[in-house]
């Protein structure tokens, strides 16, 4: 039996305790959930959900790789902050969304993911397409599951979602054999989820953000790191608040572009490898680092010995576990970053005047800005990305894949709004920008969706652009062609006596060809004479688009903290 | 640093294996775990005996395990009065003539003899730690052939008071 859902919102469903299959739970269990889209690719252990699919038209959109399914549910997750669900079969298509699983965890993004697996009664006789995927997948999701019996598949389901979009997020995974999608059950989806072991602490502490405002008070050199915590907890709002009230400069860490303002008079810009002089000196210099829900990953930090040395560190994080765990920590806040900015605010404290400190970092600002040089007939990288930025006037959502282009991106679009930028920051993910775009085009169908992608990155992922073709779906592609792997090439000419090892392509595939071979819009631009005309064409047309720019080819990413500096060594800050 | 820490877990498949993969992948130096029912057959207790660095070191383990869904509750009971035991089976070379000198330095321990053989005796001892070793030390000049120990287990004792009052791990509240 198999009752037909009108609305994938949870309105029409009067399923209760009604007998039926583990597939079709599970379809109910989705409409529950209000899951509008789902990302996947079918096979033999996972036939009876599509079955259901099918039967009940749930939407799914097909994926033309595995690794596509569930970068395109990343990105969902990062734009809509509500779970991407990804549905693969058992084997190869299971051990395809790896990546993507490992992407979502480092990076804490909400993920319900479902494997199909061979029937319970073979499982571990190496059965055909058979793998251990919980086994394989036990240290990369926030929690996974194996269904052995179809009663408790309302119950897993639920507190899958449970789990995922709860405290810090990250990607839950059911292993779903398939004598037990067929099984039958009765469907009960009201119970209580009820984890003894699992308890966040969204509340902070009172006494702990009263220590916080009082070392507000006394700060000389206050500095706020804000990371992507303040956008899955919402928060951008009670930041800007908060540092309006406190009149604290704020610097952001890579996956936290857009949680504060970034053309905000008090935004320093991005931290870390490749952040702004100013960032990381605030860093460096501060007597009071206030991080809000970031992890003080060493792309951020640079060399921990030399890390914010005359700091006192307020950390304040969902993740008990990650207080303390590179950096000694003096005022641990656990909680929502919401609830603690919220508190903070309310408590009213003396407002940071701290006028030699601002003026310090006003003078870096002037002195040391991100900078390029325009030089002969060729289109520069950080150039493109402003004209991005000044065509789409910052309100964007913009992907990037993993290399040189994703760190100008973060660099040169100013991020004024959260939740507008998807990158793959702990992993970096080659091969998830642009399927990251076509499930942030779903998350988001009325704004702009650029992906900002590398030559080489696009190669991983590229068969995606059929999805862009059947569904008419209006991704922007803008190829940032160097015609090499540029950041492995930029390390090479660095750090390896310009042995360009196996990173510069002696041939390409014709990119424009290929987008039309999906029946795409290709432009190839050469001339940085015609790039804005071609920008602003392209971006206006209504479908899908793919851009492939010449960019110049030697450029490097500055400034930048070479490997096991501190923020204080920063090279290329001038030109 | 040695510490005693007790966990309470879910007694579901794969439970071991989480913890386990979470000490390997994390680094963490453990010396011993042992795991078992509970008067609650939907619970498991384990026991670890752990070697860390340093404070920040410890709250790490103890944090990276409460962050399981399946770990209900975690405690460092090092500096708490406890009962810790563990039991080892020792086999030792023995020649006839060496039996009665095993039997009776195995008395003071309250170790057994379990299993004779014609050139070794296999003797059973529970005890805490230092116990044990200590028994083993003693075995050695003779000549020890086969070790089996099963790890610490432990929990706190019913009456008495802490020692110590432990540290305070937790910042939740
Ligand atoms: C899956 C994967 N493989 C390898 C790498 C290492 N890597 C980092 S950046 C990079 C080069 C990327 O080249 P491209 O996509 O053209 O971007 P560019 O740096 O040229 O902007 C490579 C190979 C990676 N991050 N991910
Ligand atoms: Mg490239």
């Amino acid at each position: 039996m198999s009752p037909k859902l009108k609305e994938a919102d949870g309105r029409e469903l009067k399923t209760e305790n009604q007998e039926m299959t583990g597939s079709s739970m599970l379809i109910q269990a989705l409409a529950r959930e209000k899951v509008d889209v789902i990302f996947g690719y079918p096979g033999g252990a996972i036939l009876p959900t599509y079955d259901e699919i099918y039967r009940t038209g749930i939407r799914h959109i097909l994926a033309r790789h595995e690794q596509g399914a569930i970068h395109a549910a990343e990105g969902y997750a990062r734009v809509s902050g509500k779970p991407g669900v990804c549905v693969v079969t058992s084997g190869p298509g299971a051990t395809n969304v790896v990546t993507g699983i490992a992407d979502a965890m480092i990076d804490s993004l909400p993920m319900v993911v479902i494997t199909g697996q061979v029937a319970t009664s073979v499982i571990g006789t190496d059965a055909f397409q058979e793998a251990d995927v919980v086994g394989v997948t036990m240290p990369i999701t926030k929690h996974n599951f194996q269904v052995r019996d179809v009663e408790e598949l309302p119950r897993i389901i639920k507190e899958a979602f449970h789990i995922a979009t709860t405290g810090r997020p990250g990607p839950v995974l059911i292993d779903l054999p398939k004598d037990v999608s067929t099984a039958s059950g009765f469907f009960n989806y009201d119970q209580d989820v009820d984890l003894p072991g699992y308890q966040p602490t969204v509340t902070p502490n009172k006494h702990q953000i009263k220590k916080l405002v009082e070392a507000v008070t006394k700060a000389e050199k206050p500095v706020i790191l804000a990371g992507a915590g303040v956008l899955h907890s919402g928060a951008a709002k009670e930041l800007l608040d908060y540092v309006e009230q406190q009149q604290i400069p704020v610097s952001s860490t890579l996956l936290g572009l857009g949680a504060f303002p970034g053309n905000h008079k008090l935004s320093l810009g991005m931290a870390g490898m490749h952040g702004t002089y100013t960032s990381n000196m605030a860093l460096h210099e501060t007597d009071l680092l206030i991080s809000i829900g970031a992890r003080f990953d060493d792309r951020v930090t640079g060399n921990l010995k030399h890390f914010a040395p005359g700091a006192k560190v307020a950390h304040i994080d969902i993740d008990p576990a990650e207080i303390g765990k590179n950096i000694e920590t003096s005022i641990p806040v656990v909680g929502d970053a919401k609830e603690a900015l919220r508190m903070l605010f309310e408590a009213k404290g003396t407002p940071c005047e701290c006028t030699q400190w601002k003026e310090q970092l006003n003078e870096w600002k002037q002195e040391y800005p991100l900078w390029y040089k325009e030089e002969d007939n060729s289109l520069k990288p950080q150039r493109l990305i402003e004209m991005i930025y000044e065509e789409t006037k910052g309100e964007a959502v913009v992907t990037t894949d993993v290399g040189q282009h994703q760190m100008w991106a973060a660099q040169y679009y100013k991020f004024d709004k959260p939740n507008c930028w998807v990158t793959s920051g702990g992993l970096g993910t080659m091969g998830f920008g642009f399927p990251s775009a076509i499930g942030a085009q779903f998350a988001e169908p009325d704004k702009q969706v650029v992906a900002v992608l590398g030559d080489a990155g696009f190669q991983m992922t590229a068969q995606e652009m059929s999805i862009l073709q059947e569904l008419n779906l209006p991704v922007k592609i803008i190829l940032v062609n160097n015609a090499s792997l540029g950041m492995v090439r930029q390390w090479q000419q660095l750090f390896y006596e310009e042995r360009y090892s196996n990173s510069l392509f002696p041939v390409q595939p014709d990119f424009v060809k290929m987008a039309e071979a999906y029946n795409i819009k290709g432009w190839k631009v050469e001339d940085p004479n015609e790039m804005q005309g071609a920008l602003k064409e392209a971006l206006n047309y209504e479908g899908p688009v793919l851009m492939d720019c010449r960019v110049h080819k030697d450029e490097n990413v500055y400034p930048m903290i070479a490997p096991g500096k501190g923020h204080h060594e920063m090279e290329g800050i001038k030109p | 640093m040695k510490r005693t820490i007790i966990a309470t877990v879910n007694n579901t498949s794969g439970v071991m294996n989480r913890i386990t993969g979470l000490f390997a992948r994390r680094h963490f130096n453990i010396e011993s775990i042992t795991v078992g029912m509970t008067e609650n057959p939907a619970v498991s207790r384990m026991t670890f005996v752990v070697n860390v660095d340093d404070q920040r070191g410890l709250d790490q383990v103890i944090k990276q395990l409460n962050k399981q869904v399946d770990v209900l509750k975690v405690r460092d009971i090092t500096d708490d009065a406890i009962v810790a035991r563990e039991l080892a089976l020792i086999k030792v070379v023995a020649a006839p003539q060496h039996r009665g000198e095993i039997s009776a330095l195995a008395e003071p321990f309250r170790a057994s003899i379990v299993d004779v053989g014609r050139e070794s005796v296999t003797l059973q001892v529970t005890g805490d730690q230092q116990k044990v070793e200590a028994l083993i030390d003693l075995l050695k000049p003779y000549g020890i052939k086969e070790l089996a120990r099963t790890g610490i287990t432990a929990f706190k004792r019913g009456t008495k008071k802490s020692v110590f009052e432990s540290p305070k791990y937790s910042i939740i509240n």
